[in-house]
């Protein structure tokens, strides 16, 4: 709260009016502590307060720093000035001075990576708390997005518990791959990454722990799309449980006769798979084959033909 | 979309009828890598085609290799007939050709190649990646889709796009010719 006031105070003082710091404790300790206002609505209600007790007009108070409020998923520009509202997802270990702190930032729509300097003096959010996030910038690195706070930025708490990445993404194609590293593999018990010929990444030679899991690509004619299946969507999917695939493996003296299964089945057939967008992946909640009957299509297709071929400028 | 860290962009399997892809002899190299640049095969309807994908029906099938097995297998839709070929690289997709006994319905994922004969004939044909026996039911979703992505390549083959530019001006692409043929391949569905 008593950054609210902070805030409140010093955007009021660069436009030239002093508001007594106990006069905005007071107003916002009435709303968020008696009338139980939400943070964020009490912040909008003492700053329109005072606007309107100083004669202030609102276009002057927030033109100047109010940025559009976008989704995760709406960010495809570079260098845009943006607001968000979500939850922090996940915390990772910064590896460099420069950076406070950084992780996954996530609303309705899906998650972001954000990054926050040190030299921005914001203060530290916590994992699993929401926040608005106003005034970052956006910025790409090899087609990934992520977002950037910086000393003009601002993190409010807010008490509306946003939940994540809900929205499912649908696609239909036909399955072109089946990855390697798909069917039977071994995780590293200790962090859960896939070993590539029974060594972890992080971890070197560990006794691996069996999973079932499937990477594929979709691919409709026009965009590929990757999707990620685990263990539990593969074994409804294929019919295959995790017992049954190391039945497999052991019969056969080979890992691989279960990627294979899974190949023979997959590809070349036409699937619509929904799931939640996660990266350049869909993890896969349902999948289904492709069975939409074409009668459509085809009346459809005809009328096209039949007509005269526009010209476009 | 399918993009990963390390800017590696995996190709989009395009879908065309066999009497297009009779039809190409336009191949393009691109992108950063001086010695391995990516191949691409423009048809006359203006599909950039580094991969192909193809259901049909599996007719013939023939080890042509000398020292080594090389399969050709002939695969037919409503338009014409496609030959794909698997030799030792292509291991997994061999052993298919190998095994299945046609008539079957297959699917094909593979590069679009083109080559010359001592006549002067332009051949094309799908080196494959992979080969997997497949139902009447996917086949029949293959000939709506492409006859689909190929009606709207035809709608751009008129616009700007330099895909659909290159292509007419290569081929002067007789547009009623390739509209007859999807006709032609959604009727045939319609007879069943």
């Amino acid at each position: 709260m008593s950054e609210i006031t902070t805030q409140i105070e010093a955007r009021f003082l660069e436009l030239g009016v002093k508001v007594e710091t106990s006069e905005i404790e007071a107003k916002l300790d009435q709303l968020i502590n008696m009338f139980k206002v939400p943070p964020e609505e009490a912040r909008r209600n003492v700053i329109n307060y005072f606007l309107k007790k100083y004669n202030i007009p609102k276009s002057e108070f927030f033109i100047p720093r109010e940025t559009p409020q976008v989704k995760a998923s709406d960010i495809k520009e570079d260098g845009k000035w943006v607001t968000l509202r979500g939850k922090v997802v996940q915390l990772w270990e910064s590896n460099s001075e420069s950076i406070s702190q950084a992780g996954l930032f996530g609303d309705e729509s899906g998650t972001i990576k954000f990054t926050k300097w040190t030299k921005s003096n914001l203060p530290n959010v916590e994992e699993g708390k929401n926040y608005l996030f106003k005034n970052v910038t956006t910025s790409e690195y090899q087609g990934q997005f992520s977002i950037k706070l910086n000393k003009t930025s601002e993190i409010i708490p807010i008490a509306e518990n946003i939940e994540v990445g809900t929205t499912l993404t649908e696609f239909t194609g036909a399955i072109v791959d089946v990855q390697s590293g798909s069917g039977l593999i071994k995780r590293c018990p200790e962090c859960n990454r896939a070993l590539v010929k029974g060594a972890c990444g992080e971890h070197g030679k560990v006794e691996g722990v069996y999973d079932l899991r499937i990477k594929a690509v979709l691919d409709d004619g026009e965009k590929v799309q990757d999707i990620l299946m685990n263990r539990e969507i593969t074994e409804g999917f294929t019919g295959i449980t995790l017992d049954k695939a190391k039945e497999m493996a052991t019969e056969a003296l080979d890992q691989g006769v279960v990627l294979d299964v899974i190949k023979n089945k997959l590809v070349g057939r036409y699937y619509v798979v929904a799931g939640k967008k996660l990266d350049r992946f869909i993890l896969v909640d349902s999948i289904k084959l492709d069975i939409k009957p074409i009668e459509e299509d085809i009346a459809r297709i005809l009328a096209v033909t039949a007509a005269p071929v526009a010209m476009e400028a | 979309m399918a993009e990963n860290g390390s800017g590696y962009v995996r190709e989009v399997a395009h879908r065309v009828f066999a009497a297009e892809l009779k039809e190409s002899n336009l191949q393009t190299k691109e992108g950063q890598d001086e010695q391995y640049p990516k191949q691409y095969l423009i048809t006359p309807t203006g599909a950039k085609c580094n991969r192909i994908f193809i259901v049909g029906t599996l007719t013939e099938t023939e080890n042509v290799g000398t020292d080594s097995d090389f399969w050709r297998g002939r695969i037919v839709d409503p338009t014409g007939a496609f030959y794909v070929t698997a030799g030792q690289y292509q291991p997994e997709a061999a052993q298919v050709l190998a095994k299945t006994a046609p008539p079957e319905f297959i699917a094909v994922i593979g590069k679009p190649t083109i080559f010359t004969t001592k006549d002067g004939n332009v051949l094309t044909s799908i080196r494959a990646e992979s080969i997997h026996v497949v139902d009447a039911a996917t086949r029949d979703r293959w000939v709506i889709e492409t006859a689909n992505l190929t009606a709207k390549r035809i709608a751009r083959l008129q616009g700007n796009e330099p895909d659909a530019v290159k292509a007419r001006e290569h081929y002067s692409t007789d547009v009623e010719q390739y509209k007859a043929m999807v006709e032609m391949a959604v009727e045939s569905m319609r007879a069943q």
